[in-house]
């Protein structure tokens, strides 16, 4: 049996629905609204797993799900050496949304991350801590920081409404998903000129480590097939 | 007990007999003080654990800090230390590399004469390590903090420059900044000239003062004439000095006569050349890189060295070490002991060995 996860709820789920629909393969929830259910119509030998977005990437790598549905900034954050772990099959087309580093636009003197670097150097020498940058997504944040050669920071956890840190002086800057930029100018933020970290979409995933028998194999070339991704 | 461990404490007794006392670092170090030091980049290399009483703890990612509190807190001057015990590194990008492997170190801290203090600690790891044909590789970043400071410019932006000695290719985008080399951003262009405003409101910690004064900085900044042609010239061939140690010296001398202010950093390696050289080491034949340690962390601001397996690339350095006396500075609150050390890994030791 294959098994395809895709997240469980939300616009994410519906539009997941939509993509597989539009090409021949019905994927529906089954039991009452509440129940985690869910099945296949369209194809034989595939079972549907329904999961959070956030443990798609985990269930991929350990090999519990064949294919499965998550966006590529979550991949890339939670699987070290992903390319070894999983593989993209096909951008889905929706679901975008850019991770990108946030300073207060009345920050005139700051657009690039170097500057971000100078005014934090001058910030830890004025505060006697370092510049704290707001995240969930601290092993890219860190990594994407560690090449643009920003010192003197420091990463502070943020899991929710972390575009409200600065204005509650939990951190000076932030670095979040945004798909449109909206919560961020509410928010009297703006994303530094090169502060692109990650461009992000919904994507389907295949898991490289996931066991397959033969007549697996024949289900998931048909599915693959059926749905353009191969 | 394993093989390694036998080794670890071979060599411990073997740094306990050369006068160093033996001392045992805790495992869960205050992380609070390492992120301090090193900034956001540990959380990439050392594993984070914590609990509700004592908040956020490292697993050792070594014990060069340990064994300096320790020292600061309550040692006596001249003091010789070493320990052998794991040290643990979070691996994110090569899983083939270990996450806890032993280390033996020996480190000591003496003001008198830190030639001698160079040249005891690098005789000491070579001869303990000679029996594997390590190929020996030495650097000095003093040298390279010696030559920021004698540049004729700024001095903010020699704090900018010394700020980024450990990572090379923003060291090179400063440099290409303030010789002119590289254009002004067209942004910083229309804040030079006035022309950035916002009508939006400030908010956060970061106060308006302080944007004023990176502005004002910015201006003073864009007033300063370039780096000379000379002195980057000067500054690109000590970066790519890579000799055996004697026509390394020979050439630093040599580019004393643009940037004078070179001359006691490398009077400094003259003397390290000669400590050397009467422990028995060859240093005809002891390569010096200025660009050497670089990458690695921040702590080292002198002589720095490694030992590499030649047939080996993909192993880490089997030994390395180096001066940190910047490290006792910032940890002992005011008081400085000039210290330098170093590390042998001996699981490489027996893998090198093959009889791992």
């Amino acid at each position: 049996m294959i098994k395809l996860g895709v997240p469980s709820k939300g616009r994410l789920m519906d539009k997941t629905f939509q993509w597989f629909e539009k090409r021949g393969v019905t994927l529906m929830r089954t039991g009452s609204d509440r129940e985690y259910a869910g099945a296949v119509e369209g194809i034989d030998g595939v079972a549907l797993v329904l999961l959070s977005a956030g443990e798609v990437p985990r269930e991929l790598a350990a090999g519990r799900i064949h294919l499965g549905v998550t966006g590529t900034d979550l991949i890339h954050d939670k699987l070290p050496l992903w390319e070894q772990q999983v593989e993209p099959m096909a951008e889905m087309g929706f679901g975008h949304a850019d991770l990108v580093l946030a300073v207060p636009k009345a920050w005139i003197d700051v657009d690039l991350t170097d500057d971000l670097d100078a005014a934090a150097a001058a910030f830890r020498a004025a505060h006697g801590f370092r510049l704290r940058i707001a995240t969930k997504y601290h092993r890219l944040v860190r990594d994407f920081l560690r090449d643009a050669g920003v010192a003197d920071y420091a990463l502070v956890d943020s899991q929710g409404a972390t575009e409200g840190t600065v204005a509650n002086e939990t951190a000076e800057a932030i670095a979040d998903i945004t798909s449109s930029g909206d919560t961020l100018r509410a928010n009297h933020l703006k994303i530094l000129s090169d502060g692109l970290i990650l461009a992000s979409q919904a994507t389907l995933w295949r898991s490289r480590v996931a066991e397959v028998t033969d007549a697996d194999r024949a289900v998931l070339a048909t599915l693959l097939d059926r749905l353009g991704a191969d | 007990m394993t093989q390694a461990r036998e080794r670890a404490h071979a060599l411990r007794d073997r740094f306990i007999a050369a006068g160093a006392q033996l001392v045992k670092p805790p495992i869960l170090q205050p992380a609070d003080l390492l992120l301090d030091l090193y900034g956001e980049d540990i959380r990439a290399r050392a594993y984070v654990t914590s609990d509700a009483l004592r908040g956020e703890q490292m697993l050792r990612p070594d014990f060069t800090v340990p064994v300096v509190q320790m020292h600061m807190a309550n040692g006596a001057d001249p003091a010789r230390y070493t320990y052998a015990g794991k040290v643990f590194r979070r691996q994110e990008d090569d899983p083939d590399r270990a996450n806890e492997y032993l280390q033996v170190g020996y480190e000591l801290f003496d003001g008198t004469d830190p030639a001698a203090a160079d040249a005891e600690v690098f005789a000491l790891i070579a001869d303990a390590v000679s029996p594997l044909n390590l190929r020996a590789a030495t650097g000095d970043i003093g040298i390279l903090m010696a030559a920021v400071d004698g540049l004729d410019t700024s001095e903010r932006r020699k704090a900018a420059l010394r700020r980024h000695i450990w990572r090379p290719r923003r060291f090179r985008a400063l440099l290409d900044r303030f010789s002119g080399r590289s254009p002004v951003p067209e942004t910083r262009a229309a804040l030079l000239a006035g022309k950035a405003a916002t009508d939006a409101p400030l908010t956060g910690l970061r106060r308006q003062s302080e944007i004023d004064a990176r502005i004002a900085a910015l201006q003073a900044d864009a007033a300063e004439p370039p780096l000379s042609g000379a002195q980057m010239d000067s500054l690109d061939a000590l970066l790519n000095v890579r000799e055996t140690l004697p026509f390394a010296l020979a050439q630093m001398h040599t580019l004393c006569a643009d940037l004078p202010a070179l001359r006691p950093a490398v009077k400094r390696i003259d003397a390290r050349a000669e400590a050397l050289s009467a422990r028995g080491i060859d240093v005809d034949n002891l390569e010096f890189e200025a660009s050497f340690g670089r990458t690695s962390m921040e702590y080292y601001d002198g002589f720095v060295f490694g030992f590499y397996a030649e047939q080996r690339p993909d192993l880490p350095p089997v030994a390395s070490g180096g001066r940190y006396d910047a490290l006792t500075r910032r940890l002992g609150q005011g008081q400085e002991i000039p210290a330098v050390g170093a590390v042998i890994r001996p699981g490489l030791m027996d893998e090198l060995e093959g009889t791992a």
